[in-house]
């Protein structure tokens, strides 16, 4: 079963970091507030986590996509 | 401390197409004689290939590149091919944007291939539109050369050369301004900064419209293949490295510039080409301030390629840093100018860049060092800016930390074997040699 | 006897159901407020996360427009009063107590555009989301204002311990909010700003040989 990567626009980021605190497995904040995101392909349980992620993020800087799609390099 | 034994290395004769195995002068003109203008252009060069409309034609000259082996030149060495393939598949109408911008302050090269040959440059985008199903193609050059490239544009016009509109524009002057996203964003917003990267230039750029944003050095060898084929131009250069590429030679040389040289040539051969060296390089900064450090003595026999030298050729920058000088000064002075050159627009960078920096400082002017912190940051910042501007600090930090270990070793106990401390590289913009 | 002096005998539930849920609307609508501003605000303690004040804004807010379905409803169907439907989201529309009921079709204009476009707002972007979001702020004084005009019972002691308990509240949190937004342009526009230019290394140590 294939399953989805996490991407972040970094533009929009702004190091809120409400992507940590509800999906603290998949990301993790640096030394600023600034999430360093799991880059694998995610899937399970964890899938869930990830849309938490992106639902939640006040700057909408999240999205997740297809694991099989490869889009521009982050 | 200081070796007392220079280096000397064997004069090289100039004059003549005869430089130890093939002319080296495809894009430069050899012939100080032979100008700018499209008269001396088309002599030396010819006339493009006519019958520029037909799928056929299109196909042809896509295999011809794709045989041809060229890759970008802007920096990144990305296949030409793979990336007009990448704009063709896309429907609807193209746009071609030819990069000259330049942002490295230290590289010469895009200005001084305006400069000297801006036709073929122009020949290269002119096709590239051709190729792509552009019917226009932006030009975007540095300041110094916008003249130059409006004279050949104009000429151009008055000869009905082109199918394909030509439209000039001045370049910004920031680091991180030549870009791929960020040019375009020039182009359209007047704003050069890098975009996020949602969706591919290639399928959604300028206007929306597929976009092929390719440097002016990429373009001008285009323009060689249209004309010569991809055997000829495969007889320079190595199998997988082929052509010939334009360097910038700074630093510990005698006459510092411009040059066109073959590649997979030795480097000490490619430093000759500035004259004599001045002092024995203790290492080479190679690419540009994204390029990374090499050790100065034992490179110099090694194969300029990226093959050869086991790191990407960038946008040409060769410097040789002088004996009587500080490579962790150096490093550090790059860094703090990076740092200060940053979009500004991703978290990572606009903070991690001046915390690296900071401690390179410490680390040139002997005081404490967060030497743990320094290497964390080093390896978290890649990949988390919206353009890769941190990964190149990364990069070059990362190769000074290696190249010059015993200095650091040094400083940390407060000695620097540099006769002092004052940085060489440039740190301003438009600075000309 | 009619119907409607029938009614007003026996125990008015719609007129009871319409002022105690309107009440607890002032005081719901208040936390919603103070909840959204804490989420922007700098610390999180680990016991409460920010991601929870986010949360718990957003199902008070969509709890709060179900609770304002029954608020209107009841004051609508209510037969001792006449207000129209109109009265609702036009202000004024109504001539019984134009002036307090008007306040309240006002709030419910903002507050709907807030919560529309908070629901829908993947589909319209950050800013356009963000800009409609102020409304809020323009929101909770008009709330106010009509609960102050509408509803009134600040004799009883604990109406009134409630309403000025939430405006306290809000009020704090606002101005925590306020304090830390100056003191936080004060500081950026004091430090060194990225793209001051390169920076002089300091020439103090020893040289070798």
């Amino acid at each position: 079963m294939s399953g989805v990567r996490l991407r972040v626009d970094r533009v929009a980021c702004d190091g809120r970091g409400f992507c940590a605190e509800v999906a603290p497995e998949l990301i993790r904040l640096d030394d600023w507030g600034f999430p360093i995101i799991e880059q694998g392909v995610i899937s399970g349980h964890r899938e869930a986590d990830a849309h938490d992620a992106v639902e939640l993020c006040p700057k909408l800087a999240l999205w997740l996509e297809e694991a099989d799609r490869t889009g521009p390099s982050q | 401390m200081t070796p007392t034994t220079a280096h000397r290395l064997p004069p090289r004769s100039r004059g003549g197409r005869d430089n130890g195995g093939g002319a080296v002068a495809r894009l430069l003109p050899d012939d100080p004689g032979t100008g700018p203008g499209l008269g001396d252009h088309l002599a030396r060069h010819g006339d493009l290939p006519s019958d520029l409309e037909s799928n056929r034609w299109r196909e042809s000259l896509t295999g011809e590149i794709e045989r041809s082996g060229l890759f970008g030149r802007g920096g990144a060495a990305f296949p030409t091919v793979r990336k007009l393939r990448a704009v063709i598949s896309q429907p609807g109408l193209a746009v071609v944007i030819a990069n000259g911008t330049e942002g490295e302050p230290a590289s010469q090269k895009d200005r001084a291939l305006l400069a000297r040959a801006p036709h073929l440059a122009l020949d290269g985008a002119a096709l590239a539109a051709k190729l792509v199903d552009a019917n226009e193609a932006i030009v975007v050059v540095h300041r110094d050369v916008r003249g130059a490239v409006d004279r050949a544009v104009d000429e151009r016009r008055r000869a009905r050369l082109d199918k394909t509109r030509l439209r000039v524009v001045t370049a910004a002057d920031r680091f991180v301004a030549g870009e791929a996203s960020a040019v375009v964003n020039w182009v359209a917003q007047r704003r050069p900064l890098p975009l996020a990267k949602r969706t591919r230039l290639a399928e959604c750029g300028f206007g929306g419209r597929p976009t092929l944003v390719q440097n002016v050095e990429t373009l001008a060898n285009l323009a060689l293949i249209a004309r010569h084929g991809a055997t000829w131009f495969r007889t320079q250069g190595t199998s997988e490295e082929p052509g010939t590429m334009l360097i910038t030679v700074l630093g510990a040389v005698e006459r510092p510039g411009v040059f066109e040289i073959e590649i997979g040539k030795p480097v000490a051969d490619i430093l000759a080409e500035a004259g004599e060296l001045t002092s024995p390089p203790q290492a080479l900064l190679v690419g540009g301030y994204f390029g990374q450090w090499l050790p100065g003595e034992p490179s110099l026999p090694l194969p300029f390629s990226a093959r050869g030298l086991g790191i990407g050729l960038g946008a040409g920058l060769v410097f040789a840093l002088p004996t009587g000088s500080c490579g962790v000064a150096e490093t550090a002075h790059l860094t703090r100018f990076l740092a200060s050159e940053s979009a500004g627009q991703c978290g990572p960078c606009v903070f991690g860049l001046p915390a690296i920096a900071e401690q390179l400082e410490n680390l040139a002017s002997g005081h404490v060092t967060r030497m743990e912190d320094l290497k964390r940051w080093l390896v978290e910042i890649e990949g988390r800016g919206a353009c890769s501007h941190p990964d190149g600090v990364a990069r070059l930090v990362k190769s000074a930390l290696k190249v010059f270990a015993r200095e650091l070793v040094e400083h940390q106990r407060g000695w620097c074997t540099g006769a002092d401390q004052q940085p060489i590289l440039p740190t301003v913009h438009g600075a000309t040699l | 006897m009619s119907a409607t002096t029938a009614a007003a005998t026996t125990v008015p539930w719609l007129w009871l159901t319409s002022r105690a849920s309107g009440l607890v609307l002032l005081v719901l609508f208040s936390a919603v407020v103070v909840l959204g501003v804490a989420t922007q605000m700098g610390s999180a303690p680990r016991s409460w996360p920010r991601f929870v004040s986010a949360e718990l804004h957003r199902t008070l807010a969509l709890f709060a427009v179900a609770l304002l379905a029954l608020h209107v409803l009841t004051a609508i169907l209510d037969p001792f009063v006449s207000i129209g439907w109109w009265a609702t989201i036009l202000p004024f529309a109504s001539h019984y107590r134009a002036v307090a009921l008007g306040l309240g079709a006002l709030t419910i204009d903002l507050g709907a555009a807030v919560v529309v476009t908070s629901l829908m707002r993947r589909r319209l972007g950050h800013r356009v989301w963000r800009a409609v979001h102020w409304l809020a702020y323009l929101a909770w004084p008009l709330a106010l204002a009509h609960s102050l005009s509408a509803g009134g019972d600040l004799g009883i002691w604990w109406v009134a311990a409630l309403i000025w308990g939430s405006v306290g509240a809000v009020l704090l949190v606002v101005s925590i909010r306020v304090t830390a937004a100056i003191r936080g342009a004060v500081a950026s526009a004091s430090t060194l700003r990225i793209g001051s230019g390169p920076s002089r290394i300091p020439n103090g140590i020893r040289r070798a040989g």
